[in-house]
């Protein structure tokens, strides 16, 4: 008697786990069919045209707030380090800290997140908006594959602005550090541009790169996969719907991006 | 026997728990108007959206032409579908397009047209549909009845074979729900292709359609013509029709067919006394030999004369109402065939009057190659109750005469 009051006390518990822990793996088995058919229409016919539309979207359109945070990040960093190395006599290494924290970390991290919080909730709320209103399904009545038509353009336009945007954003930061190291405080500039040359090597700038197409895929992936699939929330409809998705879209992206990050960084080293 | 162009083989369709449609038997034939009725949430743009893929059944077959589409190769499947358009309930015009870009999308993406070719098409779409001033303009930009000129456009462009429609008239005025069901009818002729409608238009749009289908509790509850569906007595037609049909036609403002025919049996016992009436018929006719918007002419006419015949024989005890689109027949219960008469010359003065004011009558909404013509008719018989309503039509029929006729280049109307 005993064991069965029991077993109905953890039942619940162990039922809900099991269902939220089947809806994850669930959604990710959808998440990842759902990259590979649509990185595979990358390739099709009649792309070129919305591939280079999007890179402007996502890539052109947020140049202008990815290097102005790239700026100020090189420049507290510049200001942060500054304090910290003169404490040791090592200002004179500032430029390559800068530099290998930008292109190894918060370069390709920080790119990502303003994308995100830029173009990919965009991209969330754009396609959620065609889903509701029926406009996805009529490219489908129209015979134009929707996967072809709004998500395979929006992957390969990421994919081609993040590096691009991760390498500005790297560029003026390190900028943004003589600002602050040179011009502000006082470090000798030709040491600045000398450490940068001596530490930093191609094996770093790779892993940046290698980051930012990872981080490419998932922000992309996951951005259009809430707004793609938004009529099947559970928990809302209609226009609450795609708000909704663009939150989780944005807070889903953020979070990969990190998990990600360490993942990689730990793969890289 | 000749082979369906689609057919449903006991589909069922459920979502969750809810059985939407429960093994529904369906036959769609080529080149007719095809219309499916039933109450809201009935599932009628479930079944429709199974013709063209966007969903499938969980059970039964769906065949075109004979073949089962479950079993069609990929190349075979694309086919089917490229012969097929939808057009939305709210239109799915993309927001973020201009007008010739939502028309222009399917041709751009699916087919190897050359650019000036596409421009070609399209312009031509959307002067038929009067929109090429509105090319440039976002949807947003557009009225209701606007928007749903593109996404006719858009849905004819690919010159497809078989067009869905999802109630094209929802939220429309009567005269541009007419319209649009008459645009629907002109296209379909001029253009020759299969159409499947849903719609709650009643009677508008039986008067277009060569068949009728009722959804009912998730089967095909009824299929046939409308007169088969009018003269059919089953409790599901009556409750049906009651539970959509209201008491006057919106357009005309007359009786609906339902209340004209309990009317007649209350006031004349009909079909069993042997009372003797006289019995009226009007009949608007428009030159079908030109292309659009005679339609909008047309209907505009029928509205002014169903206002005309309410406001001279309400008053004297006589009812009206429209028996197919372009005839309203009144039944006057105390008047002679010559009183009829005279109270009919009053109404063509009465429309001589007011024609000429029409919006779509006036000269600057003419061009001169649009040139057309338009005509009132009347026919007067006496009848007795124990006739078929029927047969005192075809009988006021033969009697026709033209009352009033409209012909642009000539001095406006003539009687």
């Amino acid at each position: 008697m005993e064991s069965t009051a029991k077993d109905n006390f953890f039942l619940p518990f162990f039922h809900a786990i099991g269902k939220k822990v089947l809806h994850i793996i669930n959604s990710l088995g959808a998440a990842a069919i759902f990259f590979v058919l649509s990185f595979l229409k990358i390739f099709r016919a009649r792309q070129f045209r919305e591939i280079v539309q999007q890179v402007f979207y996502i890539g052109a359109k947020s140049s202008t707030i990815v290097l102005l945070v790239g700026l100020f990040t090189g420049m507290v960093l510049g200001l942060q380090l500054y304090y910290t190395l003169v404490k040791f006599g090592s200002q004179g290494v500032l430029g390559s800290v800068v530099a290998l924290t930008l292109i190894r970390e918060l370069g390709p991290v920080l790119t990502a997140i303003m994308i995100t919080a830029r173009a990919g909730s965009a991209m969330t709320a754009e396609i959620g908006n065609l889903r509701i209103s029926e406009q996805v399904d009529a490219l489908y009545t129209m015979r134009i594959d929707p996967q072809r038509y709004l998500i395979s353009p929006r992957i390969a336009a990421s994919i081609i602005s993040f590096p691009l945007l991760t390498a500005f954003f790297d560029l003026i930061g390190i900028l943004g550090g003589y600002l602050t190291g040179v011009v502000l405080l006082g470090v000798d500039k030709g040491a600045y541009f000398y450490r940068i040359r001596e530490y930093v090597d191609m094996v770093d700038i790779r892993g940046g790169f290698i980051k930012s197409l990872v981080f490419a895929l998932l922000v992309a992936t996951i951005c259009c996969f809430q707004g793609y699939f938004t009529h099947l929330r559970t928990d809302s409809y209609g226009a609450k719907s795609v708000s909704l998705s663009t939150t989780s879209a944005v807070v889903y992206s953020c979070v990969t991006i990190l998990i990600s990050d360490y993942v990689v960084t730990a793969f890289l080293m | 026997m000749e082979t369906p162009l689609i057919e449903f083989r006991e589909v069922t369709k459920r979502f969750d728990e809810k059985t939407v449609l429960d093994k529904a038997d369906l036959l769609i034939y080529e080149n007719q108007i095809t219309t499916i009725i039933g109450k809201s949430g009935s599932g009628k743009s479930v079944l429709i959206k199974h013709i063209i893929g966007l969903l499938t059944p969980d059970e039964g077959s769906i065949l075109f032409r004979g073949k089962p589409v479950k079993d069609m190769q990929k190349k075979e499947w694309e086919g089917y579908r490229s012969q097929i358009s939808y057009m939305f309930q709210n239109n799915a015009l993309f927001d973020s397009m201009t007008v010739f870009e939502n028309i222009a999308l399917p041709l751009r993406q699916t087919t190897k047209l050359r650019k000036k070719e596409i421009e070609r098409k399209v312009m031509s779409r959307l002067e038929q549909m009067e929109l090429a001033d509105a090319a440039g303009k976002y949807p947003a930009e557009l009225s209701g009845g606007m928007q749903k000129r593109v996404a006719l456009a858009r849905a004819l462009v690919t010159d497809p074979a078989i067009v869905l429609f999802d109630e094209p008239t929802t939220s429309q005025d009567p005269i541009r729900r007419n319209t649009i069901l008459s645009m629907i009818a002109h296209y379909r002729k001029q253009f020759g292709f299969t159409a499947i409608l849903i719609s709650h238009d009643i009677p508008d749009v039986f008067f277009i359609s060569d068949r009728i289908l009722l959804l009912w509790e998730g089967k095909i509850g009824f299929h046939g013509t409308y007169e088969e569906l009018t003269r059919l007595k089953h409790p599901m037609i009556d409750e049906f029709l009651q539970s959509i049909e209201g008491l006057r036609d919106e357009l005309t403002g007359l009786l609906s067919k339902e209340m004209f025919r309990s009317r007649y049996a209350l006031s004349l016992g009909g079909g069993q006394a042997d009372t003797t009436f006289t019995a009226v018929i009007f009949i608007a006719g428009v030159d079908h030999s030109v292309d659009l918007p005679r339609p909008q002419a047309g209907i505009e006419v029928l509205k002014v004369l169903g206002e005309q015949v309410n406001n001279y024989f309400g008053p004297l005890g006589g009812f009206s109402a429209r028996h197919s689109r372009d005839k309203i027949l009144t039944i006057l219960p105390r008047i002679s065939p010559q009183e009829a008469g005279q109270l009919v010359q009053d109404i063509s003065q009465g429309l001589s009057k007011v024609l000429p004011g029409m919006e779509s009558l006036t000269p600057g909404r003419i061009a001169a190659d649009e040139c057309f013509w338009l005509s009132v008719s009347a026919g007067i018989a006496e009848a007795t109750s124990a006739e078929d309503i029927d047969e005192i039509m075809l009988r006021a029929e033969t009697n026709q005469k033209v009352m009033v006729k409209f012909q642009c280049g000539r001095e406006g109307v003539t009687q």
